[in-house]
């Protein structure tokens, strides 16, 4: 999609490095992208703690977009993601629906008393929230385009 | 996700043989767990040492197994992997499972 790439240019002059990724937004091939992306080189300096960090996030947000946005027709998902210094910059693109009201979701953690009250779900949005900043959702042109940072650290 | 279960007198010890719990192997592996702790035992244990990455339809997966066991029984979890045990220790439920470093001696050839 040349909208996309645009930008991308446009919101990371500076990157030390890019990937972009297009791919199914089902489960599967978010699994098999995510398992692709870890394997190149702009993660793999990073810390354990931070690759485990970005992999929980880029998952939650995939699978958000396969679950919801791809609920009742299919599409893709658009992936670039740039580091840039201490922070990686992820920005992912579907054509599914809407974001629920055109926003995101608040992500607080539903509590429960005893063991049957549990919540099952719900923890997406929470972890997503804890791990990110800068979250950033637009609803244009039929398309949703999500933006966040996540603070790195690289191994010496 | 293959899981393997192994009795040790009163424990029953299942074994994760895969290295994530994620969106795409949520559902199977709640199914599965559900069958095998049909078993009678008055402990379970969930030995995820091999359990590289869980997301949260991997959690809830979990959380609905521990509810499936009942009133009397708790799941009690072992290994937890840097990035599994961040996933439960940010949503607050490292504090309901019985969570095990690892598993204790005698059991861990489980499976």
């Amino acid at each position: 999609m040349p909208g996309s790439t645009l930008q991308v240019a446009e919101l990371t002059p500076e990157a030390d490095a890019l990937e972009r990724m297009v791919f199914d937004g089902d489960p599967e091939a978010v699994r098999t992208a995510l398992g692709e992306l870890f394997e190149r080189p702009i993660l793999a300096r990073l810390t354990e703690g931070c690759r485990g960090t970005i992999e929980i996030v880029l998952a939650e947000v995939m699978n958000n977009v396969s679950e919801h946005a791809y609920a009742e027709y299919p599409g893709t998902i658009d992936l670039s993601i740039s580091a840039h210094g201490d922070f990686i910059l992820a920005q992912m693109v579907d054509t599914g629906l809407p974001m629920p009201g055109g926003e995101l979701p608040g992500g607080k953690l539903a509590g429960g008393d005893g063991i049957q009250d549990l919540p099952e779900g719900g923890f997406g949005w929470f972890l997503i929230r804890s791990l990110t900043r800068e979250l950033n959702y637009l609803r244009e042109g039929g398309t949703n385009r999500l933006s966040f940072c996540v603070d790195v650290d690289y191994q010496d | 996700m293959e899981l393997k279960s192994e009795h040790h007198g009163e424990i029953l010890v299942i074994r994760a043989v895969g290295d994530r719990i994620d969106a795409a192997g949520a559902i199977q592996f709640k199914e599965r767990m559900r069958e095998i702790i049909q078993e009678p035992s008055t402990r379970v244990v969930l030995d995820m040492s091999t359990v590289g990455f869980l997301d949260s339809s991997g959690l809830g997966a979990v959380v609905a197994v521990m509810k499936a066991l009942g009133p009397i029984r708790r799941l009690e979890l072992s290994g937890l992997t840097p990035t599994v045990e961040k996933v439960f220790r940010l949503t607050r439920m490292d504090s309901v499972f019985i969570i095990h470093k690892s598993l204790p001696e005698g059991l861990r050839n489980a499976g």
